[in-house]
């Protein structure tokens, strides 16, 4: 993580089914195919509606690769690792 | 539902919108802690009626208000509605305004693959509201939601969250839709109906080639307002105005006390002058004198020590003063002494429902004891049949609410005899009516003048002749053996 090219943050709301799925699959690619190259965080829009609102998030949950540009969205609970990372447009 | 809830349910207060007029056709307002849906067709001012609603609660009420937009961004808004005076950012720094601007970003790509929920909105909405400590909030529009996500049927589901995500927060909730045509199905995805018990319709119409904009309240469930289209208006500098015409159903002019004419013959005709709160009709063809009798009408009531207003739309300002000159009335000192205002304006210069809210603006900021028209059928050749009969009764029961005289001329198209449209829609209004007519009689053309109606007064039913002359009018004798005079056919009754 020390390298981490990589920045995404996951939006959901509470700890609904569909959020907590988003979760668990995040976690799952960020320790495979993406290990060593990502930081993530995760980000409750009923806990901080202000990140919400400055990220400009409709939709939960949502991945967003912050970093590097452009900014890339997935909204989903990201269970194709392939679709997601297309969407994202990494490289594996 | 808890008890609480219940009894909430069953009385339904009102939030004063603070737009002109609506509050009266909305018996006092939206309802309050309710969503109302504002349906309508492109072009038709939902933004504005969104935007307004919080402008108008913060300018009038000091109440906070937050603003979601998916369509502009709030940007434009921003910029878009300064042209109304609003200093939206202004208000954003003093915590009064709050945007969640959910419009499109160009610089955001989202894909969506898989189930989702509206949940980041949601939030936005409540850390919005909490922020500045709203009552109001506005939506604008529902459409554009669609149009960012799927018409799916979770989309549809997502959205009557919000609407009750919008009733759990406690606020006054506008929303605006899209709607395909003017009359016919409500708005165009089929849900929107149903996320709120309380439907408005903006129309922007085309008819007989002029544009009229119109408000409708379809429903507010279990609480009152009135039915039907009403007339609105945008005032640059102000927003939106609606021109409520059910407080017209009138309460008849109910003063005994007369005031004169401008004319002592006249006032003999009509039993003593006219009635203070009284409209008086004045119609007759080109050249009769009718703008001499609105001109005496002024001077008499100026006379009196009272303040008079005048709305010309026939003749420039030059002219008339020109004309009041030869007949004797320096109107440049009686407006410099503030007795009197004269207001010149072309009829094509705006919309008959603009006319109608300068009309009222001026009345209200002059407050003047008579007020007088000439001519109330020039207004006729900018409106359609049903926008002027709507400017008619609009404006006279305005007059009559202020409890001042009005005096309206009309000019009727034929020289002979003939009534005019504004006539046969302000007939039964009117408490009096004075016809002016020429007369053919013996090789000349002379002028005559009768009172045909003049409520709650006995009168002179005779037809009179008069002459002008450079001190005014002077009413003589009647036609004697002449018949016929006011329906344009005299002709001389053969004596013996």
């Amino acid at each position: 993580m020390s390298n981490g090219q990589l920045q995404l943050v996951l939006f959901i709301t509470g700890d609904g089914t569909r959020g907590q799925r988003a979760v668990g699959n995040l976690r799952n690619l960020c320790s495979g195919v993406l290990s060593d190259r990502c930081h993530y965080e995760i980000v409750d829009v009923l806990e901080q509606p202000d990140r919400a609102e400055a990220s400009r998030i409709m939709a939960t949950p949502t991945l967003v690769k912050t970093s590097p540009v452009p900014d890339r969205r997935v909204i989903g609970d990201l269970s194709n690792a392939d679709d997601v990372l297309a969407a994202l447009e990494i490289d594996v | 539902m808890t008890d609480a809830t219940r009894v909430h349910d069953r009385a339904i207060g009102k939030v004063a919108t603070g737009i002109p007029g609506f509050d009266h056709i909305a018996s006092g307002g939206l309802p309050a802690g309710r969503t109302t849906l504002v349906s309508g067709s492109a072009g038709s001012a939902k933004t504005l009626m969104a935007a307004q609603f919080l402008a108008e609660g913060i300018k009038q009420f000091g109440e906070p208000g937050v603003f979601v937009t998916f369509e502009e961004s709030a940007e434009d808004l921003r910029r878009n509605l300064a042209s109304f005076g609003w200093d939206i950012q202004a208000w954003e720094e003093q915590g009064l305004w709050a945007f969640v601007d959910a419009s499109p970003d160009p610089e955001i790509s989202s894909v969506v693959l898989g189930e989702y929920d509206l949940g980041g909105l949601m939030a936005r909405v409540g850390y919005a509201v909490q922020r500045v400590g709203a009552t109001r909030l506005s939506m604008d529009s529902l459409g554009a939601v669609f149009n960012q996500f799927a018409q799916t049927s979770s989309t549809r589901r997502e959205m009557f969250r919000v609407a009750a995500h919008l009733k759990k927060l406690g606020v006054t909730a506008l929303m605006t839709s899209e709607r395909r045509q003017e009359y016919g199905e409500i708005a165009r995805y089929g849900v929107e109906e149903f996320v709120a018990d309380n439907v408005v319709i903006l129309r922007n119409l085309l008819e007989e080639e002029k544009r009229r904009r119109t408000i409708e309240i379809l429903k507010f469930r279990g609480t009152e307002h009135h039915k039907g289209e009403y007339p609105f208006s945008i005032v640059n500098g102000e927003g939106m105005a609606c021109i409520p015409l059910s407080a017209l159903e009138l309460s008849q002019g109910s003063t005994s006390k007369r005031i004169t004419s401008g004319s002592p013959d006249l006032d003999t005709m009509c039993g003593g002058g006219f009635f203070r709160d009284s409209i008086i009709l004045i119609s007759g063809a080109t050249g009769t004198g009718k703008t001499l009798m609105a001109t005496e009408f002024l001077q008499g009531g100026i006379s009196q020590g009272e303040r008079c207003l005048l709305f010309a739309f026939e003749e420039s300002r030059d002219q008339f003063t020109r004309n009041a000159q030869g007949w004797g009335m320096d109107v440049r000192a009686m407006e410099e002494s503030d007795q009197l205002r004269v207001i010149c304006d072309y009829p094509e210069s705006a919309g008959i429902e603009d006319h109608l809210l300068a009309m009222k603006r001026e009345i209200d900021e002059f407050r003047p004891d008579r007020i007088a028209v000439d001519s109330l059928s020039a207004l006729e050749r900018i409106a359609t049949i049903r926008g002027f009969r709507q400017f008619v009764i609009g404006l006279t029961s305005y007059v009559k609410q202020q409890k001042v005289a009005g005096l309206f001329t009309a000019a009727t198209p034929q020289l002979f005899g003939g009534s005019s449209v504004t006539e046969s829609h302000i007939s039964t209004i009117t408490d009096s009516i004075i016809l002016l007519r020429y007369v053919e009689t013996e090789g000349e053309i002379r002028r005559g003048i009768t009172v045909l109606k003049m409520r709650g007064s006995p009168h002179d039913r005779g037809v009179k002749e008069f002459r002008i002359d450079g001190s005014g009018m002077h009413i003589g004798r009647g036609f004697g053996n002449v018949v016929g005079i006011v329906s344009g056919n005299p002709q001389h009754l053969d004596v013996g």
